[in-house]
């Protein structure tokens, strides 16, 4: 369990967090999204720890962080913003301190160490100066430590920003792979992200929430959600063609993407109406021999959810 | 206790994982000759001590031992690390003192590097080794004392060149309150009692009193205490960081 609690976090005059709740429970993967300087960073400091906040509480499987602030860090696995690292030590070295750290000894420790420089792919750089590694390996390190007392909370600050996409789909695994008895919590500002392995995602703007739900819901909010989209070939027959669709029964607006011969069609609120335009659209694209490579049926751009939620905020 | 050990065994690893360590004692071992033969007179003054060695510990200590702790806590919140560091399961008390004690056993360590000093004094003459050893115990709780002052001037900053600057004014103050000038000077101004406690606060009283050879109880206190209170001031600032 992992309970925030109206957290406020206060820098001066600047507000990083303002009012923020929320409750986690074992098997929940978050996804924390916002623009940069909204104050992912920050919650993700104070929950660890390593700020206090200006009021509100954090409580970590059990643990409040302010009150007992060793009993939850030792239940959380943590990879700061960066993943900075004692550059002079080679990843061997860094290891078995993080492992002395967290009390690790006998026959425990060679295996976790093991799990995680497997896990990780570290093999290859064990005993090479952390200074001199590339930054996905730096990156890599960094969450072989966060990993490595196998804890009940990990806290990822950005865990795939500067790795290749096999690095990162690496990482999503290793996420997905968790047990499902254990928090995660990733801060991310790739939305692909969040589809890929949260199972809630929250959005923040100026250290405030404007969206808690899972990436479905969150999917649902665009008005791309459930348009049925079809491709043309060519702009000929998207003119041909457009007319009659546009006016089928069920649909609420159209958006047409003249230069790739794409028409997209909203329904309409009308319960069962999404289900009847794409019928409807695949019936008369074939009875009047349309020329077109596909008919599908989008579930929602996160990017255009995102812009319209956040933006609210901001005003813009 | 483990953080402690965990985190000293760490630090020292990282002292010795740089050139930086092996620069440190060299200059410390060379200074330290240059200013024991050619300012001190080791050889003219004929005598079997190493006064003129030990004389000048307080003055190379001042730019010496600001190197070493500059880079304590600066270094840490400048590369972020920090942010690792307080996340993992060690107190702040665990971390300040096992990061001092790295830095205070490196400091002992140079210094017994001096070693050949002694050798050659005992080679040369008779010297009063009980003395001899009183002025390295001495001389090793000093350094204590600059070191302690050094990890909160760190703390503060995470400017290695600030904590530097600012750990060699701090010194500075505490060895020349009891320097004959300044003591003078501020007879003329102060009631007798406050200049007196001016003094008794000063490394160089309690120092010269330790490398007489009379090791007394308030200077052991003195020194102990002066470490105690400024690593208690590092924890205190860095609990302050946190609520920043």
């Amino acid at each position: 369990m992992l309970e925030v609690s109206h957290l406020h976090k206060q820098f001066g005059d600047l507000t990083a967090i303002n009012d923020i709740s929320f409750k986690l429970v074992p098997g929940e993967i978050l996804g924390f999204l916002g623009p940069n300087g909204a104050g992912k960073s920050t919650t993700m400091k104070v929950i660890t720890g390593f700020l206090a906040p200006s009021s509100g509480k954090v409580s970590v499987w059990g643990c409040d962080v302010a009150a007992d602030p060793l009993g939850a860090q030792e239940h959380m696995g943590y990879l700061p913003e960066g993943a900075p690292l004692y550059e002079e030590m080679t990843p061997r070295t860094f290891l078995s301190f993080i492992a002395d750290v967290r009390g690790i000894n006998g026959e425990d420790r060679a295996e976790r160490i093991g799990t995680v420089v497997q896990t990780m792919s570290l093999a290859s750089v064990l005993d090479q100066r952390i200074e001199t590694l590339s930054k996905g390996f730096k990156r890599r390190v960094g969450l072989a430590q966060a990993i490595l007392h196998d804890p009940d909370v990990l806290i990822l600050d950005e865990p795939t920003d500067g790795l290749d996409p096999v690095q990162k789909h690496h990482v999503r695994e290793m996420i997905r792979g968790l047990s499902k008895d254990k928090i995660v919590i990733i801060s991310t500002h790739i939305l692909e992200e969040v589809t890929a392995v949260c199972s809630r995602a929250i959005i923040i703007a100026a250290g405030t929430v404007l969206a808690d739900c899972t990436p479905d819901e969150l999917e649902a909010r665009s008005r791309y959600h459930l348009a049925t989209k079809i491709q043309f070939v060519g702009e000929a027959q998207l003119a041909a063609h457009r007319g009659v669709l546009t006016a089928l029964p069920g649909v609420a607006g159209s958006e047409v993407a003249a230069s790739t011969a794409e028409l997209t069609l909203f329904p309409s609120d009308e319960s069962g109406s999404s289900q009847r335009v794409a019928q409807e659209t695949v019936d008369y694209l074939r009875d009047y021999g349309a020329d077109f490579t596909g008919v599908f049926q989008e579930r929602g751009r996160l990017d255009e959810v995102f812009r319209e939620v956040t933006g609210l905020q901001s005003g813009n | 206790m483990n953080g402690v050990l965990v985190i000293l065994k760490r630090e020292l690893q990282s002292y010795f994982a740089t050139p930086l360590a092996y620069v440190f004692i060299f200059i410390f071992l060379v200074l330290s000759g240059v200013f024991t033969f050619y300012l001190g007179n080791f050889f003219e003054r004929e005598q079997a001590d190493l006064t003129p060695f030990f004389s000048f510990h307080p003055w190379l200590y001042l730019f010496l031992i600001p190197a070493i702790s500059m880079r304590l806590w600066s270094e840490e919140r400048k590369t972020g690390t920090i942010e690792l560091l307080m996340t993992l399961p060690v107190t702040r008390l665990d971390a300040v003192l096992g990061k001092f004690l790295a830095a205070w056993s490196f400091a002992g360590l140079a210094l017994v590097l001096t070693f050949p000093l002694w050798i050659t004094v005992n080679y040369l003459g008779d010297p009063d080794n009980g003395v001899i050893f009183a002025s390295y115990l001495g001389s090793f709780l000093m350094a204590g004392g600059f070191l302690a002052i050094g990890s909160c001037m760190s703390a503060l900053t995470r400017s290695q060149v600030i904590a530097f600057i600012g750990c060699g004014i701090v010194c500075l103050l505490f060895v020349l309150a009891g320097f004959q000038m300044i003591t003078g000077l501020l007879r003329d101004w102060l009631p007798l009692f406050l200049v007196d406690t001016v003094a008794s606060l000063s490394f160089l009283m309690h120092f010269s009193a330790v490398s007489r050879g009379v090791v007394g109880l308030a200077d052991f206190v003195y020194f102990l205490s002066m470490i105690g209170i400024w690593l208690a001031a590092t924890v205190v600032v860095l609990e302050m960081k946190q609520a920043d």
